[in-house]
């Protein structure tokens, strides 16, 4: 089946995949109707989907170096870009994004313009240069173009950071979304994760991952997108939401005037006893704050995210799969294309479900009404017994206010297909969608540390002389050893501490953005340059991590400090990433220029055609 | 001029015209946010839809044209790849 014309034939297999997996949710709709409990759909979603990613990891299995790093370079443009989306949309933007609309409205969307702009610098800055270059990972790159084992040492390092930060939270969500459709423990669902995430990776390292990945973007956008289009019917937002809400956007702003958005005391809070975690509605969802510091709050964010996206390894290594440079190009562009279908669907979601739960003409609207009838609506129990929904009636009077309600985001898009009264086969395919989600971004992740530390650290710099079955029995025994150390953080539940996936993006851009671009646009950045540029940025970007997040800075620092300029510990990028561009020049024009033969290999990563800087095996 | 310093001045004429594009997409059009939001499109307040959708396909749209010049680019100097995809 991966022999000979198997990449001619991607669409057909991938067509019939997709039929297939229609298929099956059609049989689960049957067997809810014949009896089915909801929990049974639930296992067989998750274990059957698990099962064909896991037997594509299997025939996936390579013995060669080129495929197991690079999947063998063939890779075609449109497949490559549903792997990115796949390998970019984590779990967290699968369960989260459209929580995170719901509470924090325009503001938040911040997020989606980052993550999704980001690409723009991807495509004109470095995607098609680093496939010309011809690296395996990111210190590859880093450690041929101004040469040496030590600014090799420190690209993998600020890799290992920012990829290790997203993996754990990644490994966290497998586990919550495996505990929770499955019905086991949290520990035991983490487990079950990665197991399932080293079977698609171990056997065929990026070729796997590759394949797996497509697999994986189908279920989850079939799986978010179908939810989004029959709640919207549901709740009269017309058929097709994305051009069709304005006025249900409108209405909300009615809605908002007439419950009045307030804000709850810390103290009330606490008294009440609500569960950590929990949100309420306290500001407006499509207007924008006043004023200059939320504008340069809005934009901060949102070029943290952007140069962080075009920084991140597990990212950038996608691109060096693809056949060509032209092909990198065009594959960006299906990447944010095959995003784009997801994040636009998010606010989408958050507005119809905003609106399901306010409006009190619906059948499903609950604010406002009596809370003892709101207590006995089904789902509000199930979800209030695993406490991620809350309610607290602060001014005693019976009825459930708009600050009354609490919800935690990712209830948003677990519970929307429910309280609007789509059957449990929808929930069902959620499960499924989020742990794809979970799923691939774990994999990509995992698989680029591990290259990183088995190519980059042990083969070219421990043991250059390592044969071939040598290397990929190290590169795989890192990659259990990762996913485990991964999986190991996650099941004590340390992510609270462990901080917020946004740090990925900040380190990533502290350490790796300038490096990467001065690399290709700019012959003068020397050896020197980077590992001066690449030292200061993470190291600096770093300290003002520790002195700006209280969790840090009271231990250290001994106290609570006001962030400079509104850099709060989301955006600590803009802290590290210019003092490593300033420090990066300075370094670089003091030391002498590149020697010719590096200025010729940055002159000819410049042209799409001729042979690759690094050979096909190397 | 050799044909490859050429190359690269258009290349990256090429690469500051679409970093124009996406800086005002991304950050030009924010800075008005509240300006833009008295106004209406599709139904929805437009600096609203610009964050929600609008943004997201320019975005789509900039990288497929910017995709596509750079190729042409490529072959007015002779640097187009053969064997593709």
């Amino acid at each position: 089946m991966f022999k000979g014309d198997f990449i001619k034939n991607l669409p057909k297999i991938y067509g019939t995949y997709t039929g297939g997996f229609i298929v099956f949710i059609i049989l689960m709709a049957i067997a809810e109707q014949a009896g089915v409990s909801a929990k049974n759909i639930g296992v067989m979603f998750v274990a059957f989907t698990v099962l064909i990613y896991a037997l594509i990891g299997y025939l996936s299995r390579t013995i060669q170096v080129d495929a197991y790093y690079v999947a063998g370079r063939q890779v075609p443009t449109v497949f490559n870009g549903m792997a990115t989306a796949a390998d970019w949309m984590s779990g967290a933007s699968f369960v989260a994004l459209a929580g995170g609309v719901y509470f924090g409205g325009y503001t938040y969307m911040a997020f989606l313009v980052g993550w999704t702009g980001g690409y723009v610098l991807v495509a004109t800055l470095m995607a098609p240069y680093l496939r010309k270059f011809g690296c395996y990972t990111v210190p590859d790159f880093i450690g041929t173009r101004y040469g040496g084992n030590l600014v090799r040492a420190c690209a993998v390092f600020v890799l290992f950071i920012a990829s290790f930060t997203y993996v754990t939270a990644q490994i966290n969500a497998t586990g919550t979304i495996a505990s929770r459709a499955l019905g086991i423990p949290f520990e035991a669902g983490v487990w079950v994760g990665l197991i399932s995430i080293l079977i698609c990776s171990m056997l065929g390292g990026m070729r796997a991952v590759t394949w797996t990945q497509v697999a994986q973007y189908i279920v989850l956008i079939i799986a978010y997108l179908i939810p989004v289009f029959w709640i919207s019917s549901n709740v009269g937002g017309g058929i097709f939401p994305h051009l069709m809400l304005g006025d249900e956007v409108a209405r909300l702003g009615e809605l908002e005037q007439q419950f009045g958005l307030v804000k709850n005391s810390a103290a009330d809070m606490k008294a009440a006893g609500v569960p950590g975690g929990l949100k309420y509605i306290s500001g407006t969802h499509s207007g924008v704050p006043e004023g200059g510091m939320a504008v340069w709050k809005y934009l901060s964010l949102a070029i943290c995210m952007m140069v962080g996206t075009a920084s991140l390894p597990h990212i950038l290594m996608r691109y060096f799969t693809t056949p060509s440079v032209r092909a990198a190009r065009k594959s960006v562009a299906w990447s944010l294309f095959f995003i784009f279908l997801l994040y636009s669907s998010a606010p989408m979601l958050a507005t119809l479900s905003k609106l399901a739960l306010m409006d009190p003409n619906l059948p499903t609207g609950i604010i406002g009404k009596s809370i003892s009838e709101v207590q006995s609506i089904e789902w509000v129990q199930r979800w209030s017994e695993v406490k991620q929904v809350f309610i607290a009636d602060f001014n005693g009077d019976g009825i459930l206010q708009l600050n009354e309600w609490f919800m935690r985001g990712d209830v948003v898009v677990l519970a929307t297909p429910e309280v609007a009264g789509l059957p449990f086969v929808i929930s069902g395919l959620v499960f499924a969608g989020g742990m794809a989600a979970a799923m691939s971004t774990a994999d990509g992740l995992v698989l680029a540390i591990s290259n990183a530390l088995s190519h980059d650290i042990y083969y070219k710099i421990i043991d250059p002389k390592a044969d071939t079955a040598k290397r990929l029995l190290v590169a795989r025994v890192l990659l259990v050893i990762i996913g485990a150390a991964g999986a190991y953080i996650a099941s004590f539940r340390l992510t609270s501490i462990l901080g917020s996936v946004a740090w990925a993006f900040d380190f990533a851009m502290s350490g790796l953005f300038f490096p990467l671009v001065l690399g290709v646009w700019w012959k003068r950045a020397t050896r020197a340059g980077a590992i001066a540029g690449i030292v200061a940025g993470i190291g600096s970007g770093t300290l003002y991590l520790l002195w700006v997040f209280p969790k840090f800075s009271v231990p250290i620092f001994g106290g609570v400090n006001t962030p400079f300029l509104g850099i709060d510990h989301l955006r600590f990028g803009l802290i590290g990433a210019p003092i490593c561009l300033v420090v990066m020049v300075v370094v670089s024009l003091m030391t002498k220029e590149p020697s010719p033969s590096v200025q010729k290999m940055v002159d000819d990563t410049r042209i799409p055609t001729g042979k690759a800087i690094l050979g096909k095996q190397h | 001029m050799s044909n490859k310093d050429a190359y690269w001045n258009k290349t990256k004429n090429h690469m500051i015209v679409t970093l124009v594009l996406w800086a005002f997409f991304s950050l030009v059009i924010f800075m008005f946010g509240s300006e833009l939001n008295t106004m209406s499109f599709l139904g929805y307040p437009l600096a609203y839809y610009m964050t929600a959708q609008g943004s997201l396909l320019a975005f789509v749209i900039i990288l497929f044209w910017t995709a596509n010049k750079q190729e042409k680019i490529d072959e007015e100097h002779g640097f187009s790849e053969r064997e593709d995809d």
